[in-house]
């Protein structure tokens, strides 16, 4: 079958201030395919796909559409042609309902009457097998079904060509699985799609071209079922590179529990607990991974065993009972915990100061006296940049002007060197490259085998059932249970991480 | 069409540099439209700084409240405590010191004059604490609270001058009776000690915020508070303990304003120095070593707006008027630092 060419862009560029985010990138997307973008953090997906819904103006190449060239000069502008994008986080009116977001901001819509709104909603959910209650509130919603808002917002204002900017980072399993449906049902309906993702196995399940970019630059573009995932991350990151995640084999007789968690909980004002736990174990020699969808209380577990946040119950690290006290009072009895925090540069570093300052800030208060030793902190500095490959320009250089993978270096690094019996780290891995990803992944797994116990949240199913020894599920702060990680598929993880309970499971584990 | 984009490198001294040229210039066409050459109006100004040794003294001796006060305040800013209080802070010591002064008798009076120096920090300090009290119990604005109290303070200080303190020997005129001459500060070198002072304390904040634990406590607090409490820092005792020093440090300049300059108290003393000292820690970055250069730069500003005054007729309030001029543009510039500006190319260029 002979295909026209739906959008077509042609060396297009766009820098910020230095930084090419594109350069020279072109790509060829054809009507009535699933067309997938890869590439990793920082390549110029999102910039490129910013420029094909009107967010950026690029700074150089030509945009095509059904071969006539045109120029979209506003989120608006590129509406009117088709063109609909579906962000990461949504930009929905919580307190509205459904069909008020899909009409809100169109002209007019006052004038087009909530019974017409509502059989029109009903006859395109009807065509592409969508399952929407227009009249349901936002806030009521669950984020799978946001995303059919978002969906439905798009095609009610006509879009030919939807673009979806990293659509599974919010997912379940079994929700990604619900989407590719009906990304499937909009090919079939005659819609172009265009999937922003850095997961290599969506491309393969979901794709049918693919286009590679690298550094701001497109490096191929090929069909899917020509491919295979290792060439995929080959072509991603420019080497041939294992893909797969490391585990170690510890031996078991040597496993004690560092970290015991019992009747855990944080109450929430008004009904309901934040967090749940009646029992868990963290311990020596393994990695305890923690899956569950964004925002289930891993913030708040990690929060809770540092002492950031209050909560009631018992943990206790190595006999030492942890709930009352904060960081300060840990610090105090000599209580030691490597926290790498989600939010890196929020909690964990200070962005304008330097690295040899940052690293100072676990062990400026062992130093004797009134002054800091800036020799001694130096040699930490130099020492930690040398022994976790950091690239930069030296220890005085502030932290915010490094890239993501040289911070999260900085921070394991930091953390990891206080040498401590348990180690939280929490996304340890996102927003970076393969590469530091791998290192990030080796790090850990040394400390596996020193025997600390290590508690891992992570978000991809794949690197959690790769390196984990158990994995405990999180669903809005209720532990659903702890499952063996080798013994476990990701579909059973996404039935735990929706909050279907596995009987029995919950310490049979331990 | 223009754009404006996020910068990512930030030259910021030669900006200032040149963000200062420019308002030279504007400000010089200000002059111009008063009917004044403006190159021999700032002819006048650097004669009235510099032309003699007088001169000289007079431009060091009015750097002195605005490089210790610049000091203070940037000890609060550099825990971004935004701390916009230094002038009543100044005028607490200033009134500790006074009460000092005036009511301890018996010599000898180095021990008296320490006194007065512990007593003005800590009135200063105190009054800056409010703030920092308020802060880390309920979350209240400093910013706010350090601005009310300056009104406090200034009319605390009316009051004072005007009924409780008056001096009944001074015929019925306002006025607080003059130190005795042995608690006013010596001349070194024709300027008064006060210069000897304000650079120990630059140099100890130098300290404090580069050498001394502290100092880290308050760059990492600063930086992000939540930073500091994961690394298990006391933050309430922080907060607490930077407003009293930076407060401090603000109330000694009032002390040395008193006894080296006024020899006495009153509600003009400080004069906005207070206000001038925010923006040379700004400008300086909480650097002490530029703050000690900036306000010197300012103080030529003050002494040759005055010179001009007596030389050329011309209302000293010009040089009000080129301070405010660069401050503006030394605060326009910041946004030059942050983003560019960028020309949007026309379609047809795009498509060739």
């Amino acid at each position: 079958m002979e295909k026209s060419t739906e959008v077509e862009l042609r060396h297009i560029k766009k820098c910020f201030g230095p930084v090419k985010a594109n350069d020279n990138v072109d790509l060829k997307v054809y009507a009535g395919e699933i067309h997938a973008i890869l590439g990793e953090n920082g390549s110029g997906k999102s910039t490129l796909m910013n420029i094909l819904s009107g967010l950026y103006a690029p700074d150089g190449g030509q945009i095509l559409m059904r071969g006539e060239q045109v120029s979209i000069r506003s989120p608006k502008d590129a509406m009117e042609k088709g063109i609909g994008m579906i962000h990461q986080h949504f930009k929905l009116v919580e307190a509205l309902c459904a069909w008020e977001n899909i009409v809100g901001g169109m002209k007019n819509h006052v004038l087009l009457g909530k019974k017409r709104v509502l059989a029109e909603i009903r006859t395109l959910c009807g065509k592409y097998k969508l399952q929407l209650d227009p009249e349901k509130k936002i806030y009521q919603m669950t984020i799978g079904e946001k995303q059919t808002v978002e969906i439905v917002k798009a095609l009610y204002r006509g879009a030919e060509i939807m673009i979806l900017d990293e659509p599974t980072a919010v997912l379940t399993e079994q929700e990604t699985e619900r989407l590719f449906e009906i990304l499937r049902e909009m090919k079939a309906g005659g819609c172009t799609v265009i999937i922003i993702t850095h997961k290599l196995q969506e491309v393969m399940d979901i794709s049918d071209r693919v286009t590679i970019l690298r550094k701001g630059v497109s490096v191929d573009s090929i069909l899917t079922r020509d491919s295979n995932a290792e060439r995929l991350a080959e072509l991603m990151v420019g080497r041939t590179i294992d893909i797969s995640v490391p585990y170690v084999e510890m031996p078991r007789n040597r496993k004690e529990p560092v970290l015991s968690i019992r009747d855990l909980r944080i109450a929430e004002r008004g009904a309901g607990e934040k967090l749940k736990i009646n029992r868990l174990d963290v311990c020596s020699y393994e990695i305890l991974g923690i899956a569950g969808v964004a925002d289930s209380g891993q913030k708040e577990l990690c929060e809770t065993i540092t002492g950031m946040q209050k909560a009631t119950g018992s943990v206790q690290l190595k006999g030492t009972e942890l709930i009352g006290m904060d960081p300060r009072a840990m610090m105090k009895q000599q209580i030691r915990i490597g926290f790498v925090p989600e939010d890196r540069l929020g909690m964990g570093l200070a962005a304008g100061l330097s690295i040899s300052d940052n690293i100072a800030l676990r062990s400026y208060r062992s130093e004797k006296g009134l002054f800091l030793n800036k020799k001694e902190e130096n040699i930490q500095a130099v020492d930690l940049i040398k022994n976790y490959n950091v690239s930069t320009s030296g220890g005085n250089q502030a932290i915010q002007s490094l890239s993501g993978g040289n911070i999260q270096k900085v921070l394991l690094g930091r953390e990891i060197d206080r040498g401590a019996d348990f180690f939280i780290a929490a996304y340890p891995v996102r927003g970076l490259d393969i590469g530091a990803s791998n290192f990030i992944y080796e790090k850990l797994n040394e400390e596996k085998k020193k025997g600390v116990a290590i508690l891992f949240i992570g978000e991809d199913l794949d690197v959690l059932l790769g390196i984990c020894d158990r994995i405990a599920v999180l669903h809005s702060g209720e532990l659903m249970g702890v499952v063996e990680a080798k013994t476990t598929t990701k579909e059973q993880l996404g039935l735990l991480m929706m909050g279907q309970k596995l009987e029995g499971t919950e310490y049979a584990a331990n | 069409m223009l754009r404006i984009e996020r910068k990512t490198d930030g030259k910021f001294l030669h900006q200032r540099i040149i963000s200062v040229l420019i308002a030279l210039a504007v400000a010089g066409i200000v002059i111009a439209i008063c009917g004044y050459n403006p190159i021999v109006v700032y002819r006048e100004m650097l004669e009235g700084s510099f032309n003699s040794v007088y001169y000289v003294q007079q431009t060091i001796q009015k750097t002195i409240p605005l490089l210790i006060m610049g000091l203070g305040v940037a000890v609060c800013f550099k825990m971004n405590f935004i701390n916009i209080g230094a002038e009543g802070q100044f005028y607490m010591g200033a009134v500790a010191a006074t009460y000092v002064a005036l009511n301890v008798s018996g010599p000898p009076s180095a021990v008296t004059l320490l006194e007065m120096f512990v007593a003005a920090f800590l009135a200063g300090g105190i009054w800056c604490l409010i703030a920092g009290f308020l802060k880390s119990k309920w979350g209240v604005s400093e910013t706010l609270v350090t601005l009310m109290l300056n009104y406090i303070a200034i009319k605390l200080v009316s009051y004072l001058q005007y009924v409780l303190w008056k001096d009944p020997k001074s015929l019925g005129f306002p006025k607080i009776a003059n130190y005795p001459t042995d608690l006013q500060l010596k001349s070194v070198f024709g300027i008064h000690a006060g210069w000897i002072i304000a650079i120990i304390l630059t140099v100890f904040v130098w300290f404090l915020l580069h050498r001394i634990k502290l100092g880290y406590e308050i760059s990492v607090m600063g930086a992000n508070e939540r930073t500091a409490r994961y690394a298990g820092m006391n933050t309430t005792r922080i907060l607490l303990l930077t407003s009293l020093i930076g407060g401090g440090i603000c109330g000694l300049a009032g002390m040395i304003q008193a006894s080296g300059v006024e020899h006495t108290l009153n509600d003009q003393m400080a004069n906005g120095m207070g206000y001038t000292a925010i923006a040379i820690a700004y400008m300086a970055q909480m650097e002490p070593p530029a703050i000690l250069i900036v306000s010197f730069l300012f103080s030529i500003l003050l002494q040759g707006g005055a010179y001009m005054q007596i030389s050329m007729q011309i209302p000293s309030a010009t040089g009000d008027v080129i301070q405010g001029i660069i401050l503006l543009f030394i605060l326009g510039s910041e946004f030059f630092s942050r983003y560019r500006v960028i020309r949007e190319h026309k379609q047809k260029e795009e498509a060739k």
